[in-house]
């Protein structure tokens, strides 16, 4: 029986080498204006 | 670092640091409790010790030791394969990359420090930021466009948020700066972004015909239900906005084909039971929904306090259980609080180096004066400097560079910390005169929110 069920194949780590761009959106510019919330946003490159 | 919790039924055992996520049974969430808590380093070496297959069968009798060791086997090889017990190994690089060299990508105008309404919570004391009524002059708008071209090295993407106050009342700077904008896209290789904060009260076909075309979002204010809505944004006269602006929102989202905007609103101490007001957006037919907690001082009798905590983490948790049912039933709407990416999210560097603000991200007030950001606005203590001089005070960017997950505490030991980037430094500011703290109350909605919004993945993975 399978105990562990696992959502996603890629980790943050693989995206060390590439990142950082900065191409991405401002977190403040979305919609929040009083929070700060990044894990939602869109990555540039893989648009 | 493993972060693990229980949510509407389903086991979740995040892996802080690679982000990974599992849903589990409960031997194997019993036992990488277990393991969490012998070691919170373990390797692959430590969890084939014998010791920890010991530990396991002692510590955990209720399970056969046989099953006990075939879950384990199974996050040996997850350890292996980088998806559990991962190490944080991003300090330095998050250092690294906050010591290169930033540019300027993006500006909050605010295009107008006065508002046609009077909302009580405003941070911005009805658009006029703790100083006086003024609108931003077209060259005032120029000059800022020119330094955020001539300060943004290779960036191509900009962006401009036009901001209030309310933006419309300022409306030919703003087309006129669009279009001036899309010269210097044509000179420079770049592309603007722009996006429009409004109230709404003076949307008419001629702004959304301009909005729909040259806007790539736009974020519309309203509270929710009419009786909310009105308590806490009047206008000046104290007559409520929602009866007029409803309807222009509802059009000018089914005209962007229910894309590329955000129906926003605040909820407050005196409406905790926001997923209601969430619920009356979907029946609205709005599909693009934020709903986030007001930040007022203590003594605001509107402010969201500790004890109000259990009750917004109900209404949070009853709004991802609404969420799933709309979206198995092919309603799906959007949460922006609850929107996560598994796959496709934003990098590490993004993720842990904070907002920007002060950096990357400025405001610009009506007369060309450079703040951090639009929540600084008014304290001279942040004046960076003008779009005509530039900064004159780099001491300010620099303390705000100096600021990412790693330079606070309180962050380190935080399963959420590669959500938030830290959190907000304005409110940080607020309720600690420092930029180098958090500020609770938000951290424990986040920590609630990722949580809710890791639950619904789970539940749509099923």
């Amino acid at each position: 029986m399978k105990h562990i069920k696992t959502l996603n194949t890629q980790t943050l780590n693989h995206t060390v080498k590439k990142g950082g761009c900065g191409e991405c959106q401002t977190s403040c510019q979305s919609a929040c204006k009083t929070s700060c919330t990044v894990g939602n946003q869109t990555c540039e490159q893989k648009k | 670092m493993i972060h693990q919790y229980q949510n509407n039924g389903y086991n979740i055992v995040l892996d802080v640091n690679s982000g990974s996520v599992h849903v589990v049974d409960q031997i194997a969430y019993d036992v990488i409790a277990c393991l969490e808590e012998q070691n919170p380093l373990h390797t692959v070496e430590t969890l084939e010790a014998a010791e920890t297959r010991n530990l396991l069968t002692a510590r955990l009798p209720e399970y056969p030791a046989e099953e006990l060791l075939e879950v384990l086997d199974t996050i040996r090889e997850l350890t292996d394969a980088g998806q559990l017990f991962t190490p944080d190994v991003y300090e330095n690089y998050i250092e690294e990359v906050k010591q290169r060299k930033t540019v300027v990508k993006a500006l909050c105008l605010h295009i107008a420090h006065d508002c046609n309404l009077a909302c009580k919570y405003c941070f911005a004391e009805e658009g006029e930021y703790h100083g006086r009524r003024a609108l931003m002059s077209y060259e005032v708008g120029k000059k800022a466009l020119d330094f955020l071209v001539a300060q943004s090295g290779s960036r191509k993407n900009l962006e401009v948020d036009f901001f209030g106050g309310e933006p419309l009342m300022n409306w030919q700077v703003v087309k006129d700066l669009v279009a001036y904008g899309r010269e210097l896209e044509k000179q420079y290789e770049k592309h603007f972004r722009f996006t429009l904060t409004t109230n709404g009260v003076l949307l008419n076909e001629e702004v959304q015909e301009f909005v729909n075309r040259e806007m790539d979002n736009v974020v519309l204010s309203l509270d929710g239900r009419k009786e909310v809505n009105d308590r806490m944004r009047p206008f000046r006269n104290g007559k409520g906005s929602y009866d007029l602006i409803v309807p222009k929102f509802q059009k000018l989202a089914e005209s962007r084909n229910q894309q590329k905007y955000y129906i926003r609103g605040t909820f407050t101490k005196e409406n905790l039971d926001f997923s209601k007001d969430v619920q009356h957006f979907v029946d609205l037919g709005f599909r693009q929904i934020s709903i986030e907690p007001v930040v007022g001082e203590e003594t605001d009798p509107y402010a969201i306090q500790m004890q109000d905590l259990p009750q917004i983490f109900q209404e949070y948790d009853k709004l991802a259980k609404t969420m799933i049912a709309y979206e198995k039933a092919g309603k799906g709407f959007q949460f922006f609080h609850f929107m996560l990416d598994l796959e496709g999210g934003p990098c590490v560097a993004k993720r842990l180096s904070g907002c920007g603000s002060g950096t990357e991200y400025l405001a610009v007030t009506p007369w060309g004066d450079l703040y951090p950001c639009h929540q600084f606005v008014g304290d001279e203590h942040f004046l960076m400097g003008n779009v005509e001089t530039g900064i004159v005070r780099p001491e300010i960017a620099e303390e705000f560079r100096g600021c990412s997950v790693y330079s606070k505490e309180k962050c380190r030991k935080c399963f959420a910390r590669f959500y938030c980037s830290g959190g907000c430094m304005a409110n940080s500011y607020k309720f600690h005169h420092t930029i180098q703290d958090t500020y609770e109350v938000s951290c424990e909605m986040e920590r609630k929110r990722v949580e809710c919004a890791i639950m619904i993945k789970a539940a749509l993975a099923e």
